[in-house]
């Protein structure tokens, strides 16, 4: 497969520009190395392989001159990119599901030591039963450890989004870890053509910088040191505020994006938005589902709009208020579980709603879980939910499983 | 340690990012006396100046002082060894590791 794509890298596009066919986890490869990352550290998880792959053979091929380091978890993937950011370096590393779960601890600890660390999560359902293939399950349970959690939709997403997080991360207001993540297999395995650019001009868009809390033998300093109750609160606090100051960074940084690479990218995707009467709402590969069925809606009279929230963490609360203050009811589609409660981003979505009093009524589904076949149908039987809800005032009391067998028979 | 002047504890904003400590050394400044269910007391009369608890002492609490001394028994030392009991945490290792049994652990509070 990797001889087939070399072949067709010959291909050549605009000036300073190649439309390359891709997939989602080659595109983070290229990003990163765009990035001129400096420390790689990772462990093989399906269906992140082939980024960290890729970076292998881009420094074995001497196109990138960066540190990889193999380690024997995931655990230590992060640990090591902790030690590497500690020490000044631009770092990258990717996992999926398990990985994850198995860094948990430690994506804690990147965010309280504020290291700009910049990492993909491939979107794939946890164990158990065990699956390899994608939803959301593993990123939705990182969504409060004070990580930026950008969503990509797809392969070109993912290539800009990856670019822009080191820019983020990097910010002297931020220095917060930034996760993009993105669906397994439906983006990560699917070739799509991307644009890439040349790594010269990736480079002056994000210029190496340097953050107040590097560890050096001439300005000794202790990280991560015990905080007893009368420091942890204020310490901690301090995450708060980077992720607080951080959305206004992120939009600076998308518009100084769209500047300088000819982009249109939105905090949020707003898509027939402007007369909707009703609102659904997805994120990641869902959302050319989502402006499918749109689509087909309008064309029966349905006045129906879609949001796509290409940011997860901070919560796009501005945003969320200005689309939803005047829709009739919105619906959102998660691709992972609320265990024991509504799906997960429409429970953030909920309480951005009641903080600001709005009392537009909602609906919860979830669809994909697994990566369960989701079908346009599929989503236009959501928008007939979402008008019904809208046109009664009434909300419905459960949460609706899209394409799940024998889901609302026992209802 | 972020204390201002007046004694009062940094706020949130006053506290280096990710609460990096940049005063190597400032450990010392803890006081960890209120930790102690046992405190350690030296019989200076017992003790043989081995130095043995100095050695063995996880926090650097035991003293060697410059502060010559006679036992009862007659026997002159040049110098004494003495508590840090700012800085002891109360774990008596130093009462163990004592060959002479010089030195006794002591409730703090009955």
């Amino acid at each position: 497969m990797s001889e087939e794509i070399e072949l067709l890298e010959e291909v050549s596009g605009a000036k300073g520009r190649r439309r390359l066919p891709l997939t989602g986890d080659y595109a983070a490869a290229y990003a990163v190395k765009a990035a001129d990352v400096d420390v790689v550290a990772a462990y093989p998880i399906t269906p992140q392989t082939p980024i960290v792959e890729r970076i292998s053979k881009f420094i074995a091929d001497g196109e990138l001159n960066a540190e990889m380091i193999h380690v024997e978890s995931e655990h230590s993937a992060l640990s090591a990119c902790i030690g590497a950011s500690a020490a000044g370096a631009r770092v990258f590393t990717a996992t999926s599901a398990q990985g994850l779960e198995l860094m948990h601890e430690v994506i804690n600890i990147a965010s309280g030591m504020r290291l700009p660390i910049v990492m993909a999560v491939v979107a794939r359902a946890l164990s158990a039963p065990v699956s390899i293939h994608g939803d959301y399950g593993d990123v939705m349970s990182m969504k409060d450890t004070g990580w930026i959690i950008m969503i990509a939709s797809n392969a070109q997403e993912v290539y800009d989004f990856i670019i822009m997080a080191f820019k983020i991360a990097e910010n002297p207001s931020v220095l917060l870890p930034t996760a993009v993540a993105f669906d397994g297999f439906l983006t990560s395995h699917v070739m799509e053509p991307v644009e890439i650019y040349d790594d010269d001009y990736v480079r002056k868009f994000i210029p190496k910088s340097k953050w107040p809390h590097v560890l050096d033998p001439r300005k000794p300093l202790t990280m991560n040191a015990t905080a007893l109750p009368e420091w942890y609160y204020e310490i901690r606090y301090q995450v708060i505020d980077a992720l607080n100051k951080s959305y206004n960074v992120i939009r600076e940084v998308m518009n100084e994006f769209n500047k300088y690479f000819n982009r249109n990218y939105r905090i949020l995707d707003a898509y027939h938005m402007d007369d909707a009467e009703y609102a659904l709402i997805t994120y990641g590969a869902m959302w050319g589902f989502a402006r499918e069925a749109i689509d087909r809606a309008r064309a029966r009279g349905v006045k129906v709009g879609g949001i796509n929230f290409n940011l997860l963490r901070p919560i796009p609360t501005d945003k969320v208020v200005d689309l939803l203050s005047n829709v009739k009811s919105f619906i959102v589609i998660d691709k992972a579980f609320g265990y024991g409660a509504a799906g997960p981003l429409f429970t953030d979505i909920a309480a951005v709603l009641k903080i600001y009093d709005i009392n537009t009524p909602g609906v919860s589904a979830t669809h994909g879980i697994g990566q369960r076949t989701m079908f346009v149908k599929d989503f236009e039987r959501a928008i007939d939910l979402v008008v019904k809800v809208g046109n009664e005032g009434k909300s419905l009391k459960n949460v609706v499983h899209l394409g799940l067998r024998g889901w609302g028979e026992t209802l | 340690m972020h204390v201002s002047n007046e004694g009062e504890l940094a706020k949130w904003y006053e506290i280096p990012i990710a609460g990096v400590v940049n005063e190597p050394g400032n450990t010392a400044k803890i006081i960890v006396s209120g930790w102690r269910t046992f405190k350690p007391v030296i019989d200076q009369d017992k003790c043989t100046r081995c130095g043995i608890c100095w050695m063995y002492c996880p926090e650097g609490a035991i003293k060697y002082v410059n502060k010559p001394y006679s036992t009862k028994k007659g026997i002159n030392y040049g110098f004494t060894y003495e508590i840090d009991y700012d800085h002891c945490k109360g774990c008596r290792i130093c009462v163990v590791e004592c060959p002479v049994k010089a030195i006794n652990a002591v409730r703090e509070h009955e």
